[in-house]
């Protein structure tokens, strides 16, 4: 959490209150906090790198996408990560996208448009459920504002699995041991390794790598207002910071008889 | 006491409606104020503006939301997503909950330590009370309403607390419900609350700005008002001087809201709301957690509980405790006895004050916790604490404390404290 010095006792009281929100966090007994990232991003400034978030749309694509779903998202949603409109009706027309009823009340395929929503790889919950040993596989759309330290989780998580569990943990069959995961126990097989996905513009395709494009690409489509959200918070925050100077300066001018 | 213009319009309304007359006795040169009012002064206008903001911005928001439990996560992630700055009107609106709670909480604490419910103002402080208790409610409803897991399995918590009381208990839950479970019906009638109640609340505020001007705004040095020489006008003066506080608080609020939007919510509210899996940890929004200490510091082991436990359980004495942990607020004004008025001149009540607010603070840690271990000792000495306060240190050290000696008028203490500048 990043933490601002404030000067004013309004500002130390609102410090505190973040104080007890935060303290709020922990729930996962002895799960460690994961390590923080340095994401193109995270600061006040931060936009998200566009390349590694297409990337990371690939990664979700080819890999993820197998059992995870992304139902709040639009194809025409990806020109938030640089797509052109062309790059985005040519993704959107490789899947098929289940329409109607027609005028004959049948339902049918078609390919997919900018305007539809991500295709889930299951028709419905139960459908998931039951491929995945009773439990469906959770949705993406906002997996990174639905964790605490989001982002910082999702990269530990996908890049902390072990293949030797600790002594004193057991791994039961259809588990796998993670470091990040809460208990430990994760029914998600590792999903990423060393060339899981063949980038097309020469980044070397390490699992690190891999786990950073997915996470970015995750934590924009969890928050794709966010660059636009920053920035115009710059501009709002000076139009305050001159206001105000400028109310204090009536005020002093106000009261000058007073004092 | 109808006003002359130049302008014939404004004339011919005025002698109509007295609208300008009116205004310029409620905020402007027509309205006498104490000169010497501080900065904790503001919040009472700046929580006025908040209420404006979260009315407005709510309307929006609703324009746009579903209340059907298959739909209003995602028409809330439409808002975020799809309309046209829906995302910065809806976390003006989350955000603006937590503001309105720090604003009035300050505002709540300045009117104790000055004690700003004594009399005249006894009715002026209880009608706050009650604006305290209708935003409680507004604020636990309207959490419900972007049906996440927090907003579920809260809505699930308090609303089953209900069934403590004896006999109509259960059939009061299931009214608050519609049903028998937090389902749709609960979502819906929720949703319809949580539009009516802030029309209520700005009707309360009216009526406690009605009393605020009978008597006027109570001072730092708490004695009467004793004539002209003590007052100035609320315009200019303190329009410019609550413009300016506003404007300083909204780079704050607007701070949160563009760079941590998210700093008050809790992440399990992205994830939709799910009957059959409840959440590791449910905690209510920071605002409610001293509340949800008191409550759960009832236990059948806490002392508090002994004397009446044999005739009620354990968790009704928890929810009678945490509502009157709001309602004894209202007895404030005869708890205390003391005719001083400001903790200025009051050394030994102010200390009282501080651990007071202290307590507050550590009930608010203590309700983000898990309740195991120390956690639970330290919330039930913290819940003791609470009501001690209310209940013994407030009527004792009002009635034995020696107070200091208090100024003659407000203008003979501002005349005192600026006689040795005038010597430089």
């Amino acid at each position: 959490m990043t933490m601002i010095n404030f000067k004013t006792p309004l500002a130390a009281l609102a410090v505190l209150t973040m104080a007890l929100t935060s303290s709020s966090a922990f729930s996962a007994g002895d799960t460690p906090k994961p390590p923080k990232h340095d994401w193109s991003f995270s600061n006040v400034f931060g936009t998200f790198d566009k390349a590694a978030a297409q990337r990371g749309f690939q990664v979700y694509k080819e890999v993820c996408s197998a059992c995870h779903s992304m139902e709040l998202l639009s194809y025409r949603h990806l020109s938030g990560i640089g797509f052109s409109e062309e790059e985005i009706k040519a993704i959107a027309a490789t899947v098929d996208v289940t329409d109607g009823p027609n005028d004959e009340g049948e339902m049918f395929e078609r390919p997919g448009t900018p305007a539809d929503r991500f295709v889930s790889p299951f028709p419905n919950k139960k459908a998931a459920a039951a491929s995945n040993n009773g439990k469906a596989p959770p949705d993406l759309s906002l997996m990174t504002k639905a964790r605490f330290n989001g982002s910082d989780y999702v990269y530990a998580l996908l890049t902390g699995y072990k293949d030797v569990a600790p002594a004193h943990i057991e791994v039961p069959e259809g588990g796998n041991y993670n470091a990040y995961f809460p208990g430990h126990i994760i029914a998600m097989a590792p999903p990423l390794s060393d060339d899981s996905v063949e980038y097309t513009d020469g980044t070397k395709a390490t699992l690190a790598q891999h786990a950073e494009d997915v996470t970015t690409f995750l934590s924009w489509a969890a928050e794709p207002e966010m660059e636009a959200r920053k920035s115009l918070g710059v501009k709002v925050l000076l139009f305050l910071l001159i206001l105000t100077g400028m109310l204090y300066a009536v005020k002093r001018e106000v009261w000058k008889d007073q004092h | 006491m109808s006003k002359q213009f130049k302008n014939p319009v404004l004339n011919w309304i005025e002698y109509r409606l007295p609208i300008f007359s009116f205004l310029d006795d409620s905020v402007g040169s027509g309205y006498p104020t104490p000169k010497n009012i501080n900065y904790w002064w503001n919040f009472g206008s700046i929580a006025g503006f908040i209420l404006v903001v979260m009315i407005a911005s709510g309307i929006v928001l609703a324009m746009h939301y579903t209340a059907h439990v298959d739909y209003a996560f995602n028409s809330i992630e439409r808002i975020m997503r799809d309309v046209n700055y829906g995302w910065l009107i809806r976390y003006i609106h989350m955000n603006g909950g937590s503001m309105f709670f720090i604003v009035v909480y300050i505002h709540l604490f300045r009117g104790m330590y000055y004690g700003s419910y004594k009399a005249p103002r006894e009715l002026l402080w209880m009608i706050g009370v009650f604006i305290l208790l209708a935003m409680m409610a507004t604020a636990f409803m309207g959490y419900v309403l972007p049906w996440g897991q927090m907003s579920f399995w809260g809505a699930t918590v308090i609303t089953n607390l209900f069934s403590a009381i004896p006999i109509v208990g259960d059939s009061i839950v299931t009214l608050l419900w519609g049903g028998f479970s937090v389902d749709n019906p609960t979502l819906n009638r929720f949703f319809s609350l949580h539009y009516l109640l802030p029309f209520i609340i700005v009707g309360l505020v009216f009526i406690h700005l009605w009393a605020l001007h009978e008597h006027k705004s109570n001072n730092p040095l708490g004695v009467d008002i004793k004539g002209e020489q003590d007052l100035i006008p609320f315009h200019p003066y303190f329009t410019s001087k609550d413009l300016y506080g506003l404007s300083a608080f909204m780079i704050f609020f607007m701070a949160i809201v563009f760079f941590a939007p998210n700093l008050f919510g809790e992440p399990d509210n992205y994830i939709p709301a799910n009957p059959l899996a409840t959440p590791p940890h449910i905690v209510p929004e920071w605002y409610f957690l001293p509340y949800y200490a008191i409550l759960r510091a009832f236990t059948k082991d806490f002392f508090l509980y002994w004397p009446v436990a044999w005739l009620i359980t354990a968790k009704l004495a928890g929810v009678i405790a945490m509502f009157a942990s709001i309602l004894l607020l209202l007895l404030m004004p005869w708890l205390d006895g003391s005719k001083v008025r400001s903790s200025k001149f009051r050394p030994i009540y102010a200390m009282a004050f501080w651990i007071f607010i202290l307590d507050c603070l550590v009930l608010g840690y203590v309700g983000g916790k898990p309740a195991e271990g120390a956690f639970i000792v330290i919330g039930q000495i913290a819940t003791a604490y609470y009501f001690a306060h209310l209940l013994v240190v407030i009527p004792l050290v009002s009635r034995l404390e020696r107070p200091r000696p208090i100024p003659e008028s407000i203008s003979a203490a501002v005349l005192a404290a600026r006689a040795p500048q005038a010597g430089e």
